[in-house]
């Protein structure tokens, strides 16, 4: 569809939405479901009927708001006024913001009561404040859809303003417009490293197909190629699952806007089959998006073709590694290559290649309908924007946060988390998974920014976030990551391989009392070794959560080693 | 265009599609190296060759780094020493490595880098794993306890014999050299009986039956013979 | 100057370290020169004795003797030499390791090898206990030197031994004096 047909299906949907006094969102993302929210969904759709009311409400599967740890939710959003229509401008979002209520651990025997309630007090018992910090202090870019649209519906993206970012940069742009709007956002990688992703999508398209030899299966026209990167292999993390659940269509506008800036014409996104709902999400948008024309050939009616292919990994953490990630999609053994050359210059069948995480590519819709500047103007000076976060541990609440960059940890924490539990201390704050570090509470007050983070030895990161109170052995959480690393090695390069086997050897035996101080050196000794020597950012980054807890907490090492 | 480099000092000049390795090994400099082998494709994975270049705040691997015009490369500061007795230390103590008793005792490269890097104990705990040996094939075995996972039997077998029987199996500690769907040597349908992975291996991992110790010597020049031939034509050297 | 005080101990191994010391062959008569030998498998003493300035051992930690007298060897001597492949590695001696503990290999010696009375000597006094896994020496102790070889050649154990007695340390570089098995 071209931009005309684009608006009549977001007014259309709108009138339709707006006609119904009561939407009642239903959380279906994997944790909520996990907890039978799907039973939720029918039983609230049966009191309606029962009730006669199914004519001014209508209940909505959506993915997740964040607050996992009172899930079940369930949002009602009501119009006070009731209005027959809603302002072109705003989307259903903003609206029932001003009017929702949201409930907790919701069981479908709460369902009539929801619905005799509907325009009425809210159910007290099952209500749970929206003007709390845990929702007032953070900044909706990302996952501003999470929980508000349909992921099932095209029509609900559209909507919202779906696709009107990728109408507007194939009709009105050149791809050197995109990457300078890119670029001047500020955006940076969310996979982890945090790379300036305008300077990338630059080199994508400066790169030359034919400077490297290549050997593109037959039937993919394309010679040049954008991959998204759903792997999302940290323990405990599921920011991007989130978003590939909750908001399918934002990653496939936001990967076709990377092709036409990149010159691709074929993309891949690679998701673990353990995240089955985001696969079975993903490939209903891609059919959705291909019959609307707004995936394939001739996109919204321009000369601009792009097809996006779904690839499964079988959940190897080193898959989620830029060369190994792409060594499996070309049907090889996952393990990753020396760089250079980078993927940007040789990389899917040795074509240039685009390759961004989750999150990076859903920043760019918004970034090209609102402009660099207002990007440009969340976050910190050279950190732009929002972070997810999925908040876990010691921490009141816990669940999927957005945060604009720079905020402090101890809003993340005493804010956002709600502190400590069980009148407990904070200890350290863990961030980047088995490639970060622990960061402990003199640092609070520092700002969460890519610079901040590595300046403390830990990093951003693609988002995991795992609090600690004072009982936590941190020699046990260094122990844990590496057994994590130990065992997601590829084996390909020694250092890795073997290090990571005898320094997880060293961390056990400190905790059976059996290490002396020069098992300590040893220790130390294979940090450096592998730190500096690995191949991959794998094996590089696996020495972190024991460097970290070294510098910070080395009192307990010693106090578990024998001299010798 | 040729580019020029210093190596250690000294004032080299290469082929702009040449190795760190190459040019190194032109000027006779000497850098370690375990998982290259001349005749394949280099995979960068053993960390024997990285190298220190000013400028660059990584260590780069010689086998699969390009020099470049002015580039500053060091090839044998105690840093790097410290690190490959490390790495090489790390191989003795993660397989089952009895010299005394090993077919490749004498001819073994692993055993020469022990000696090179200065190695006279290994500082971490032996790992002593399980594993075995196959002798089901009728002229090479092939000893998992001496195998150090270089795959140069990998490539050898997909790129000189282009066969492919051999593959890894796994992963991280837990890989294994495996011959097709991981099944005994002997019953493998796609192995010509070449000997070409024999030639590759760098330790006594595999070896023609009826070696015994210190007895199995590998022809590993005869692989880059082979390639140069078929590349270059040159069948004389 | 007062003489070397030097002991060499036989623990896990197969004496073949020993063996090749002895192909010293006249050599050995400078070496008693210098040297006051106060313990050894070659020479008729009981117990390890104290303040020794050299003490030489082969093999490996194999049992629950050697875990014992290693103790008083590194307490009561200056320097302690690993001496050859098994004391450096576990070499040979350790290469029941992998099949994870002492018991199948004594079954293996006393049961299945003997077709009369079978049995594992298990009683005290007897053999020493096995312990389940071998270890290297600087596994047990901090080890000061080391000379690998199985055995160690005889111009390696010169080289060492003829340094020490000149007071200098030896130099452990290249083929002659590192090459293991
Ligand atoms: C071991 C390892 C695992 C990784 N896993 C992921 C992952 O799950 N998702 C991801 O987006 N990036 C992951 N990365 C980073 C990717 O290699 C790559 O840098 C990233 O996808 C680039 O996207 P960005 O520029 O948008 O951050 C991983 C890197 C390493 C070294
Ligand atoms: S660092 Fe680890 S994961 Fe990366 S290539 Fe080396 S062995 Fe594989
Ligand atoms: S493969 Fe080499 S290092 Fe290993 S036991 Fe044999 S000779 Fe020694
Ligand atoms: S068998 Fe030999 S050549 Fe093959 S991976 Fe093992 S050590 Fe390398
Ligand atoms: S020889 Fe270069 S990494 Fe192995």
């Amino acid at each position: 569809m071209n931009l005309e047909e684009l608006n009549a299906t977001a007014t259309n949907e709108r009138l339709a939405q707006a006609k119904k006094n009561h939407h009642l969102h239903v959380c279906v993302g994997t944790a909520c479901q996990a907890l039978n929210s799907e039973q939720i969904a029918k039983a609230l759709q049966t009191a309606l009927r029962q009730q006669g009311r199914n004519g001014e409400a209508e209940v909505k599967c959506v993915g997740c708001p964040g607050l996992c740890s009172l899930g079940p939710l369930v949002e009602v959003a009501s119009r006070v006024n009731g209005g027959p229509t809603q302002p072109a401008n705003e989307s259903p979002a903003d609206a029932n913001h001003r009017t929702a209520v949201l409930y907790q651990f919701v069981k479908p025997e709460d369902a009539e009561e929801i619905i005799a309630h509907l325009g009425g007090e809210p159910v007290k018992r099952l209500e749970t404040p929206l003007d709390q910090p845990f929702f007032t202090r953070q900044t909706k870019v990302v996952l501003e859809n999470c929980g508000k649209v349909d992921p099932e519906r095209i029509e609900d993206y559209i909507a919202v303003g779906g696709y009107q970012a990728l109408l507007k940069v194939l009709t009105e742009m050149t791809p050197q417009q995109v990457i300078d709007e890119i670029t001047r956002s500020g955006l940076r990688g969310r996979g982890g490293a945090g790379f300036p992703t305008g300077l990338k999508w630059g080199t994508v398209a400066k790169a030359d197909p034919n400077r490297y030899p290549t050997n593109v299966p037959e039937g993919i026209q394309s010679r040049k190629f954008v991959i998204c990167n759903g792997d999302e292999g940290d323990p405990g993390a599921f920011m991007d699952r989130s978003v590939m659940e909750g908001d399918p269509h934002r990653i496939l506008e936001g990967m076709a806007i990377a092709a036409y800036a990149v010159g691709a014409n074929h993309g891949f996104i690679y998701v673990r089959a353990e995240y089955p709902l985001a696969v079975k999400r993903l490939r209903t948008a891609i059919r959705q998006a291909q019959r609307a024309g707004l995936l394939g050939n001739a996109i919204g009616g321009t000369a601009f073709s792009f097809n996006v292919e779904i690839r499964l990994g079988a959940g190897a953490f080193v898959c989620g590694e830029e060369t190994a990630l792409m060594a499996s999609i070309e049907g090889g053994r996952g393990t990753p290559r020396p760089r250079p050359p980078f993927p940007a210059e040789s990389g899917l069948w040795g074509c240039p290649t685009l390759i961004n995480n989750v999150e990076t590519l859903a920043n760019v819709p918004p970034i090209i309908l609102k402009g660099a500047e207002w990007f440009a103007g969340i976050g910190t000076e050279k950190s732009k924007g929002t972070k997810v976060f999925a908040l876990t541990g010691q921490v009141k609440n816990t669940g999927l946060i957005e945060v604009p960059m720079g905020i402090s940890l101890r809003e993340i924490v005493f804010d956002i988390g709600g502190g400590i539990p069980d009148g407990k201390e904070f200890k350290a704050v863990q961030t980047g998974g088995p490639s970060g570090g622990c960061i402990p509470a003199q640092f609070l007050d520092m700002p969460v920014d890519y610079e901040s983070l590595a300046k403390v030895g830990s990093i951003m990161g693609s988002g995991g976030m795992i609090v600690m109170d004072d009982s936590t052995d941190m020699i046990e959480v260094a122990r844990f990551f590496m057994e994590f690393c130990m065992d997601e090695s590829c084996g390909k390069c020694i250092p890795c391989r073997v290090g990571t086997v005898q320094m997880h050897r060293i961390l056990t035996k400190i905790q059976e009392g059996k290490a002396t101080t020069r098992d300590l050196q040893i220790l130390e000794g294979l940090c450096d070794l592998v730190k500096h020597t690995s191949l991959c950012g794998l094996g590089q980054s696996a020495p972190n959560p024991v460097i970290s807890t070294l510098r910070y907490f080395r009192d307990e090492y010693l106090s578990k080693v024998k001299p010798g | 265009m040729p580019r020029t480099l210093t190596i250690n000092g000294q004032e080299v000049s290469a082929g702009n599609e040449q190795t760190i390795l190459e040019a190194a090994r032109d000027a006779n400099i000497r850098i370690p190296t375990l998982c290259h082998l001349d005749g394949l494709t280099d995979v960068g994975a053993c960390r024997m060759c990285l190298v220190e270049v000013v400028g660059s705040n990584k260590l780069l691997p010689a086998c699969t780094t390009r020099v470049q015009e002015g580039m500053e490369v060091h090839t044998d500061t105690e840093r790097l020493r410290a690190y490959r007795r490390q790495i090489i230390e790390l191989l003795f103590a993660e397989r089952n490595h009895v010299c005394a008793v090993c077919v490749a005792n004498g001819h073994c490269e692993l055993q020469n880098l022990g000696i090179a890097v200065g190695m006279d104990h290994v500082r971490y705990d032996y790992l002593f794993p399980r594993l075995g040996v196959d002798l089901s094939h009728e002229r090479f075995g092939m000893d998992h306890n001496r195998c150090i996972l270089c795959t140069r039997c990998v490539r050898a077998c997909d790129q000189l014999e282009g066969a492919h029987t051999i593959d890894v199996l796994g992963r991280g500690a837990r890989s294994l050299i495996v011959r097709d769907m991981n099944i005994p040597w002997g019953e493998s349908t796609t192995c010509t009986s070449c000997g070409k992975c024999v030639m590759a291996c760098p330790t006594g991992a595999l070896f023609k039956q009826g070696s015994t110790v210190a007895e199995m010597v590998h022809d590993v020049e005869k692989l880059a013979f082979l390639r140069a031939a078929r590349e270059r034509k040159v069948w004389n050297v | 100057m007062d003489k070397l005080k030097f002991a060499s101990v036989w623990m896990g191994g197969c004496s073949g370290c020993h063996m090749s010391f002895l192909d010293l062959d006249e050599w050995l008569f400078d070496l008693a020169e210098a040297v006051e030998v106060v313990y050894s498998p070659v020479a008729d003493i009981k117990t390890f004795p104290q303040h020794v300035d050299v003490t030489l051992v082969e093999g490996a930690i194999a049992n629950q003797d050697h875990l014992e007298l290693i103790q008083t060897i590194r307490k009561n001597s200056k320097l302690v030499v690993s001496f050859g492949d098994c004391a450096v590695t576990g070499n040979v001696t350790a290469m029941r390791n992998p099949l994870d503990g002492a018991e199948v290999v004594l079954d293996r010696a006393y049961k299945d090898a003997q077709l009369l009375r079978p049995q594992v000597p298990h009683d005290d006094g007897i053999v020493p206990p096995l312990v389940d896994h071998v270890v290297p020496v600087h596994a047990v102790i901090p080890v000061d030197l080391y000379i690998p070889g199985c055995p160690p050649p005889a111009k390696r154990i010169r080289a060492v031994l003829q340094a020490l007695v000149e007071g200098k340390s030896p130099e452990m570089i290249g083929r002659e004096m590192l090459k293991f098995g």
